[in-house]
């Protein structure tokens, strides 16, 4: 029997190694899944590469996980916004590497990587900043630049309901960048709100099937798992 | 000199949406566009997040933060509305679905080159978002602006100083000052607003205008059909 369901976020992150790629789905704090990132500061892996929208905001979440010093780099497109303080003081300091990425070029480049795609021309960036040092070509009238897929280690994502063949639906704008990281992550992660039996998904709703997902969990309220390890040890 | 307040250019661009068309309105300024858009005309609102339909601001106590728009504010959704992933929404952008985009600037050329994401501040964080995938994803890009930056200069230009958004993509500029069309054949003005002078609004703005249009703005145009692969219209033309 195929069980992807797993007791605790830190069971499903254990494996996670330094210098890993780790996607985390998420739109502001829409579809963000705050109990497998706060899992992931309590695992302890390092030097990682982070590909989300955004670079967190305030001082938890993906916030807390720049403060504790684990990524080295980040690719996302909007690092800056209210409250993103902890990202901005380590980028001034010269101790995170940025990548900016237009926001569908992230959507684009997650899908063609979860697609098996080489690369792609998109007319996103051309004749811009953003464009310098890439080529370019001229299809049918109009210029596009080539963009490469990114392929990433382990997504960690947020669903609203998911079974343990690991087929997943999602709740609402949370769903956001949570498929697309699915597909393009040979590991991924699923912080579900309900546990459902086989069958109990419509077929027909099913937005991710489970061939994308390797791991499930519960989703538990933040600052629970941090608990559970002090209590341990 | 009469200049419209920013509610009064968010109802202007607002009577130039017609019905049936698929927008997506900017993050700031352009957002309040859809406070103008007529309630008995079905008109689709995209927003990047991965939403379509029509919405309204979330009242005070009704937040849901799983249900925000793609200036991360809570909205409440009416009947008919759709949810989809990232890529598909930018696919709907690239893809040539949508047919309006109205967008905010630093500046523009009169070539319709955009610069909205950084002023070139070497010191500034980037951040880029939606902005470039934005300026080349409807078939018509609508700008709306204050005329002048705060410094009082021309915020049209003939050539952007800060970095660009995207290559000669704007259509049509909508500032508290006047209406205008950027076309092959240069910049013209489609409107003034109150009692502003052709000749004041000349005096101001950094390029040549032409004013033979003025007064010929059309209030809704007609919905550009989705542009016809190469093959197909080859086949079209005969």
């Amino acid at each position: 029997m195929i069980d992807k369901l797993l007791p605790s976020a830190a069971d499903a992150l254990a494996d996670i190694p330094d210098g890993a790629t780790v996607a985390v789905g998420g739109f502001g704090g829409a579809g963000m899944p705050e109990d497998l990132i706060e899992a992931l500061i309590a695992q302890g892996a390092r030097e990682l590469t982070l590909v989300s929208n955004n670079a967190g905001q305030g001082d938890t979440g993906l916030a807390a996980l720049l403060k504790a010093g684990r990524v080295r780099r980040i690719l996302c497109s909007y690092p800056r916004m209210t409250g993103s303080h902890v990202f901005e003081e380590l980028y001034r300091a010269g101790r995170i590497e940025l990548e900016i990425i237009p926001q569908g070029n992230l959507a684009e480049r997650l899908r063609a990587a979860g697609c098996g795609i080489g690369a792609f021309f998109t007319p996103t960036a051309y004749g811009t900043p953003l464009a310098e040092g890439k080529e370019t070509r001229v299809i049918d009238g109009r210029g596009y630049v080539l963009e490469y897929p990114i392929h990433v280690d382990y997504a960690l994502i947020n669903a609203e309901a998911g079974d343990r063949w690991g087929n997943l639906i999602y709740r609402k704008t949370a769903r956001n960048f949570s498929p697309v990281m699915a597909m393009a992550a040979r590991h991924t992660i699923a912080s579900v709100g309900r546990v459902c039996e086989l069958g109990e998904l419509d077929p027909e709703q099913v937005v991710t099937p489970g061939i994308f997902v390797k791991r499930i969990v519960r989703r538990t309220p933040v600052g629970s798992a941090t608990a559970d390890q002090q209590q341990v040890g | 000199m009469d200049k419209q307040t920013r509610n009064a250019m968010a109802a202007r661009v607002a009577r130039d949406i017609p019905e049936g068309a698929y927008v997506n309105l900017g993050i700031g300024l352009p957002t309040l566009v859809a406070n103008y858009l007529a309630t008995d005309k079905d008109i689709f609102l995209h927003s990047e997040n991965g939403v379509l339909g029509r919405w309204s601001a979330a009242p005070a106590g009704e937040e849901d933060w799983d249900m925000i728009n793609a200036g991360k504010e809570p909205i409440l959704l009416a009947p008919g509305a759709a949810f989809f992933h990232h890529a598909d929404s930018f696919g709907m952008m690239r893809g040539g679905h949508l047919d309006i985009c109205v967008l905010g600037a630093f500046q523009v050329s009169s070539r319709g080159d955009l610069a909205n994401w950084h002023t070139g501040a070497p010191d500034a964080i980037p951040a880029v978002g939606g902005a470039m995938d934005l300026a080349i994803g409807a078939k018509r890009i609508f700008v709306m602006m204050e005329h002048l930056d705060k410094q009082g200069r021309s915020k049209l230009l003939e050539t952007c100083s800060y970095p660009l958004t995207g290559l000669g993509c704007v259509s049509r500029v909508y500032t508290d000052l006047a209406t205008l069309e950027l076309t092959a054949e240069g910049v013209k003005v489609l409107e003034l607003v109150g009692d502003t002078g052709a000749e004041y609004l000349q005096s101001v703005t950094a390029v040549p205008l032409d004013f033979s249009a003025l007064g010929l703005a059309e209030p809704a145009p007609a919905l550009p059909e989705r542009p016809l692969s190469r093959s197909a219209a080859a086949a079209v033309n005969g």
